[in-house]
């Protein structure tokens, strides 16, 4: 029943896009009649919200039922596993993965078909089409190639086959149990990461869908910038969101140490983020001084492309990754639908070029605007060599029949300068004036906070920081801090002598009265906090293994692991787990004792390693169970890693979440 | 009969020193190994980072869990025992499972695409970024008046109004 339900469900919301795409076409057509037809087209994208949430709650019931019959439940889950696992499995395989991506974009349909399109009813039509074209191209995927509602049969040859409707003399084949979520996936940072990621490239579709819009009714002015802004911001944010969340799940449990391999699909998820960082920097030129009008158009349509491209990568498995659980054979279905987006769009944007001239000039290499422009130079930097990155490999193997790898250090040499440069900017533009600004100017304003970041480096110098790169990395971070909170602190004082309010008060009433500024502000602060916590890790983080027998110790820095005992044993959620026991002492103080541990799932049939944490704000001890005698545990082998400063950033990666929420916050008409 | 057992003595006598210099050569061997220091993780895994793991995607060497890498980390052992330096052990690893094992392509034949396009993609930014600024009519470093934005235009208000009260 549950199936039939489902099932149906999809089919209804395929016919219903499909009808609002030719309502849409129609709106734009016909005359007298084209109001009905419009709102019949915005109608569509509203009715698919509850239709695919029929879809999802039943495939979810299915999950949390155990009905492995349903091939997808068998793929994803066992008898063992508790019920908010069971649920969250929904988007632990391909089809379940699939169908939460269409109910995620019919939510966000939804939400845009509620809005006030007074202003931009022209643009509507058009919305619809690109929206409800997307939804369909997904949910024809899911009915058609990867459906989470098909059931195993049994043929009379012995063959089993996976089909939603029973086959001609087919019978039902049941298994006993299913096999279980991959491990991996059992971590509340990987059941969020998904969500969240997905929310992110999902949100995407709306910015772009506004753009084609604008681009075929030939607005040239920012009426589809405004509309999209929040957008791109609410996409951003849950983008940010998921890749912090992916970082923090790879800390915790891949237990090598790290937070970020620069493994392809790590990089697809990043490569959206990178383009739609300096779109959100690119619109604002484009609103206050009408310029960067094809420029912004080009970054919108490349971020949707490389959310599909990212979607792409992610579920076809056609780069070999630590993420290749998700693989099928929905490649060059998704191939085809980037190229027929870039084609279209970029054929739109040419048969508009002339109409979308700039209304102005860069007047000045130091104005805000230039700065505004190199950052786009640095983002589109850092995302061509991502890309080339991710791709090379698959050339080589296309040419060269070689397969080959592209791992850290490619990207580390070729990213890391860029970044650096990156950070320069983010100090010193918001110090730079719209049109016209001198270096006298700059340098007037920014004299003082360039003195007092020096101080930065000069203290790592006495606290023994010798590396080249660490000092000037530490400079860039410092003057970030620096000069946010002095342009900042200058503000506030300014609101105080003209309004008499106190220091809290200012403060707090000085960031609501320019959200988007001063969230940009502290989205900056946690970027900074960030890169402290990532020079920390990458520059300064030591790593020894050795094996202990019961007693013996050992050392890495000031600190000493002692290898106290080992245990096994077995779970109620079918999980073997040797569990060992170490003291940790640092400087001669005992610290306490942590329990590293290997987790191997019965019905999976695989094993997890769990690493130890012990995090402070000047570094984690990172503790990894890496092998030990069998029978007699009487030695294990450790790999231990001690990496400085990485808890900032996390503290960063909140600050950052804190400064896109200031930023969306919507903004009250003027300030108090 | 003497020639013959003086014979045989002589040939008795040389296996004598043949084998005591047998045994000189294994012991000279053995006491040459016991210098020689056995491996250590920690330089087994210094290896081992450079070199990705030949069956799983995308692990290095040096942290993958499974049961093969362990192996192939023995083998690094092995080879760093009998005095093999990183890139003899690279070369080796390339040379038995391809070039994927290497966390870079090696810098020969189409691989040299991966590290041109970066600085030509730099420069290719550089020459779109002065184009867009060379448009601009004027470009200087002097002092130009100043048209402030709405925002700023606000910031020198209250900056004009607290220069009045000072006054």
């Amino acid at each position: 029943m549950l199936i039939y339900l489902g099932f149906g469900a999809l089919v209804i919301a395929l016919l219903t896009a499909l009808f609002g795409v030719v309502a849409a076409v129609y709106a734009t057509r016909s005359g007298g009649k084209a109001a009905n037809w419009l709102e019949s087209a915005r109608r569509s994208m509203v009715i698919s919200f509850p239709l695919l949430t029929v879809a999802l709650l039943c495939l979810a019931a299915l999950l949390a039922l155990g009905d492995f019959q349903v091939q997808f439940v068998y793929s994803v889950t066992s008898r063992a596993m508790p019920l908010h696992l069971k649920v969250s499995a929904l988007w632990g395989g391909q089809a379940g993965s699939l169908l939460f991506w269409c109910w995620l974009l019919a939510a966000f349909l939804l939400a845009a078909a509620q809005r006030t399109w007074a202003q931009e009813q022209d643009m509507l039509p058009y919305m619809v089409i690109v929206g409800q074209i997307t939804l369909a191209f997904f949910l024809g995927l899911i009915i058609l190639i990867e459906n989470p509602f098909a059931r195993f049969w049994l043929l009379p040859n012995g063959e089993q086959v996976a089909a939603v409707f029973q086959p001609r003399v087919a019978l039902p084949l049941l298994p006993p149990d299913g096999r279980g979520l991959n491990p991996l996936l059992r971590h509340p940072g990987m059941i969020l990461h998904p969500p969240m990621l997905y929310l992110g490239f999902v949100a995407y579709v709306i910015p772009f869908a506004l753009a084609v819009a604008a681009l075929i009714t030939g607005r040239s002015d920012d009426a589809w910038i405004r509309a999209a802004r929040r957008w791109v911001l609410i996409a951003w944010l849950f983008l940010s969101l998921g890749l912090i969340l992916g970082a923090r799940w790879a800390y915790d449990v891949l237990g090598w140490g790290g937070y970020w391999g620069w493994d392809p699909v790590e990089i697809a998820a990043l490569m959206p983020w990178l383009s739609s960082t300096a779109f959100l920097h690119s619109m604002v030129i484009q609103e206050r001084r009408g310029l960067f009008k094809r420029w912004n158009v080009v970054l919108i349509i490349i971020t949707y492309a490389l959310v599909i491209l990212g979607t792409f990568l992610t579920r076809s498995g056609v780069l070999s990754s630590v993420h290749a659980f998700a693989q099928s054979a929905i490649g060059p279905l998704f191939f085809a639908f980037i190229a027929a987006v870039l084609m279209i769009s970029l054929g739109l944007l040419l048969w508009r070029w002339n109409a979308l001239r700039a209304e102005g000039e860069v007047h000045s290499l130091l104005s805000r605007e230039a700065f505004f422009l190199f950052n786009n130079f640095l983002f589109m930097g850092v995302l061509a060599v991502c890309l080339w990155g991710v791709l090379f490999p698959l050339v080589s193997e296309l040419i060269g029949g070689q397969r080959i790898t592209v791992g850290p250090p490619f990207y580390e040499r070729a990213i890391a300068p860029l970044f650096g440069a990156l950070m320069f900017l983010m100090a010193a533009a918001p110090l730079s004036a719209w049109k016209r600004s001198t270096f006298r100017s700059l340098a007037g304003t920014g004299w003082k906070p360039a003195v007092a970041s020096l101080f930065v480096p000069a203290v790592s110098l006495v606290f023994g920081v010798r590396n080249p790169v660490a000092l000037i990395g530490l400079w860039l971070a410092g003057m970030v801090v620096i000069f946010s909170l002095y342009e900042y602190g200058r503000a506030v004082v300014l609101r105080r002598r003209r309004t008499g309010q106190r220091w809290i008060t200012a403060l707090w009433t000085l960031a609501g009265s320019n959200r988007r500024r001063y969230g940009g502000y502290i989205i900056h602060l946690g970027m900074a906090l960030m890169a402290l916590g990532i020079i920390g890790i990458e520059l300064f983080q030591a790593e020894t293994q050795g094996t202990l027998a019961q007693g013996e110790s050992l050392r890495l820095r000031d600190y000493n692991i002692t290898y106290r005992s080992l245990a096994v044993f077995d779970t109620s959620d079918l999980r073997y787990v040797v569990r060992a026991a170490i003291g940790v002492e640092k400087d001669g103080v005992l610290l306490g004792e942590l329990h590293p541990r290997v987790d191997y799932y019965y019905d999976s049939e695989q094993q997890v390693t769990v690493p130890a944490v012990r995090a402070t704000l000047l570094d984690d001890l990172y503790v990894v169970l890496v092998d030990w005698e069998p029978i007699s545990l009487q030695a294990a082998t450790f790999k231990v890693y001690d990496n400085p400063l990485v808890s900032w950033l996390w503290i960063g990666a909140l600050v950052f979440v804190v400064g896109v929420m200031v930023a969306l916050w919507p903004q009250k008409d003027e300030e108090g | 009969m003497l020639d013959g057992q003086s014979n045989r003595l002589g040939v008795l006598f040389l296996a004598w020193v043949f084998g005591l210099g047998l045994i000189f050569l294994v012991s000279e061997r053995a006491a040459a190994q016991e210098r020689t220091p056995y491996p250590s993780d920690d330089a087994v895994n210094a290896v081992a980072k450079q070199l990705y793991c030949p069956v799983c995607e995308n692990v290095s060497l040096d942290v993958c869990p499974t049961r093969a890498c362990a192996e192939w980390r023995e083998l690094i052992r092995q080879k760093l025992a009998e005095g093999w330096d990183v890139e003899q052990i690279r070369a080796y690893f390339a040379a038995q499972y391809g070039d994927r094992v290497l966390a870079e392509p090696p810098r020969r034949g189409i691989n040299w695409l991966i590290y041109l396009f970066p600085p030509l993609f730099l420069l290719g930014g550089i020459l779109v970024v002065y184009r867009v600024l060379r448009r601009a009519p004027s470009i200087s470093p002097e002092v130009e008046p100043h048209v402030p934005d709405e925002t700023d235009q606000r910031y020198l208000t209250l900056v004009e109004e607290e220069l009045k009260r000072r006054k």
